[in-house]
């Protein structure tokens, strides 16, 4: 599908992610296809374990030594899965870059901030030291770090966790890359600094135009910066379209159920909806869909065959039994 | 970082006190005395001789005399080596094992250290198997055996060198002792840079290293190698010590004439002034290490400071 008339930056054709473990195969993503026009934003929607995170490292080529790649994910019209690793360092964080879930972590906590910012510059981009120095404090301002300057002198244990999340995006932003992937980039952040950062990401987004696949299981973050939504399941897609067809005319059990437990000011009913039950384990899959044990709407031939992701309106996709409207016959 | 120094000096002062106290007169509440031999000495020449070394007054004076010398730097006279005092023997002994134990410690550090990084950057492959089973050799087998089996190979079978002797610490005399002194530590070290690595290779400030596009080395070198190394600082502070106060094996098995053989000597013959000086050498080295180590940590890790 393609919502744009514009090229694709991204076409992720039958991506699977599987991982070896003692007890056997364990897919982690299962077929998923979507696709990126430049300036695009497309959220990845899931709980826990439902292989959002896991697509992004392999776009990344950033997977733990046991993961295994199947499918083909082109980057600019060249399939980046099957790079070898001098090759796909020339396009991490020059062309993709990645902002991660936990700012806490995910910057070297023995190591200047400026000098981690100035070597992603001295390496893609061949600047001198004085040039990558003004070129790293230029992008700390952009993603309004105060007193820039003299940050770039600071370890990362001097800073807050908003302040590293805005040195993680300023370092994936340094080399202007086409596609930004970021990985739950508010979830380890309090509610008022989510709100900034999210503020940022839609500037930055407009400035530089970057496309973003942006990872999360916090259906608001969608809301406000992404363009189409994938919501996945258990490694599966379960529905694709539009953020707004998703948003206001979700057609699946889960999204449906997903949106019913946004907890709202307004609602009469002070208890907080939930969907019962938990995702299946991925060593054990279920036969058919993976949410039937969940789904308020099951019947027999949902255990017995997975339903096929198909566009039901255009530019809106769904795997479920269920008809739009009720049950097809 | 002065006054930590500074802190440090003044808190070894106490240190030090106790462990020479407690080691006083723990070696004097134990029987016997330097000249209690099987063959006894005429009483009268015993009571003179005690006389001479304050061993007929009372443990506690002669604990003041001692302290009065040691103000002095004055460490007494051996009550086994009749013509020396013990800062003339340690004098002669410990540049010795501080020279073996320096070259071990270097080889030690660099082998060990290249080991683990090879073996951690290659996990589970037959390169990690191999290194780490020699790394477990290594820890198993004792230098007594190693240093007889390095004569018979290097000396006996293959005339490579001498086996044995010191000749004012030339390259040839220094090969075997390096080796003998040398093998655990490289075992010890590898294990440890191995684990070390290994962990610091997957936590997640190295994701973002890698998904930067940095090529393996710098990411080995520049952002895994300061914080991988940590432990492996914390354990070669007290090794140090170890290693350049040399080892009775050494001595014995090679002639060196290191140290090493003063803790056994002194302990056997009741040296009281010996146990003392090589308790005090050791004790010092170890404070001074410590410290050393610190220090260390606070270059490494920013979030250390004093």
């Amino acid at each position: 599908m393609n919502l744009s008339n514009t090229k694709n930056l991204v076409e992720v054709n039958n991506l699977r992610v599987k991982f070896r473990t003692p007890d056997g195969f364990v897919t982690a993503v299962n077929d998923l296809n979507f696709t990126l026009a430049q300036g695009e934003t497309l959220g990845i929607v899931g709980e826990s374990g439902s292989g959002k995170s896991q697509t992004a490292f392999a776009l990344m080529g950033l997977l733990a030594g046991n993961g295994v790649i199947e499918g083909e994910a082109r980057f600019n019209e060249q399939n980046i899965l099957t790079l070898n690793e001098k090759a796909m360092n020339r396009i991490r964080s020059k062309e993709i870059a990645m902002i991660f879930q936990d700012p806490m972590t995910s910057l070297n906590p023995y190591m200047k901030v400026g000098k981690q910012l100035m070597e992603v510059l001295m390496l893609h981009k061949g600047m001198s030291k004085a040039e990558a120095f003004e070129a790293s404090v230029k992008m700390l301002d952009a993603v309004k770090m105060p007193e820039a300057r003299k940050r770039m002198n600071m370890y990362p244990h001097e800073f807050s966790g908003g302040m590293r999340q805005r040195v993680m995006i300023a370092m994936a932003l340094l080399c202007q890359p086409k596609l930004l992937i970021a990985d739950e980039p508010t979830t380890a952040l309090d509610v008022t600094v989510q709100a900034q950062i999210l503020t940022l990401l839609n500037e930055l987004k407009n400035d530089f135009n970057t496309s973003i696949i942006m990872i999360t299981h916090d259906l608001g973050v969608v809301a406000g910066l992404c363009d189409k939504v994938l919501v996945m399941y258990a490694g599966q897609t379960m529905e694709y379209g539009t953020a707004e067809d998703v948003f206001y005319r979700p057609t699946h059990p889960y999204t449906q159920g997903l949106l019913k437990a946004i907890p709202r000011l307004d609602a009469e009913d002070e208890k907080l909806s939930t969907i019962p039950g938990n995702p299946p384990n991925l060593l054990h899959m279920p036969s058919g869909c993976p949410f039937q044990a969940r789904c308020e709407f099951a019947k027999e031939r949902c255990g017995d065959s997975m339903p096929a992701l198909k566009e039901f309106a255009p530019g809106q996709l769904r795997a479920c039994h269920k008809s739009v409207d009720g049950w097809v016959a | 970082m002065l006054t930590f120094i500074a802190k440090r000096i003044l808190e070894a002062i106490p240190t030090l006190l106790i462990l020479i106290t407690v080691s006083f007169f723990l070696m004097h509440s134990a029987p016997g005395s330097p000249f209690s031999s099987e063959r006894a000495l005429p009483p009268e020449v015993l009571a003179n001789i005690n006389a001479k070394y304050h061993l007929d007054e009372p443990v506690i004076n002669q604990y003041f005399y001692y302290l009065g010398g040691l103000l002095q730097g004055d460490l007494g006279p051996s009550f086994r080596y009749k013509d020396f005092t013990i800062n003339e023997l340690i004098g002669q002994s410990f540049p010795v094992s501080a020279e073996i134990g320096i070259w071990s410690f270097l080889v030690a550090l660099i082998i060990g250290v290249g080991c683990g990084i090879i073996a951690a950057l290659r996990q589970n492959s037959w390169l990690d198997y191999s290194v780490m089973g020699f790394a477990n050799l290594g820890i198993v087998l004792p230098n007594f055996v190693l240093a007889p089996l390095c004569i018979l190979f290097f000396s006996i079978y293959n005339q490579w060198l001498p086996p044995g002797g010191w000749n004012g610490g030339a390259w040839p005399y220094l090969v075997m002792p390096v080796i003998a002194m040398s093998t655990s530590y490289i075992a010890q070290i590898a294990r440890i840079t191995r684990g070390s690595m290994i962990e610091t290779m997957h936590s997640n400030f190295i994701r973002t290293a890698r998904a930067k596009g940095l090529p393996k080395y710098r990411i080995i070198f520049q952002h895994a190698l300061r914080p991988a190394m940590l432990p492996v600082i914390s354990y070669l502070g007290p090794a140090f010590v170890g290693i350049v106060t040399g080892s009775v094996i050494v001595d014995v098995y090679f002639g060196t004439g290191g140290i090493g053989q003063h803790f056994i000597n002194g302990a056997l013959n009741r040296d009281y002034s010996m146990v003392m000086g090589v308790t005090i050498l050791v004790g010092t080295l170890t404070i001074l290490f410590n410290a050393i180590v610190d220090i260390l940590y606070a270059v490494i890790d920013p979030k250390i400071r004093y």
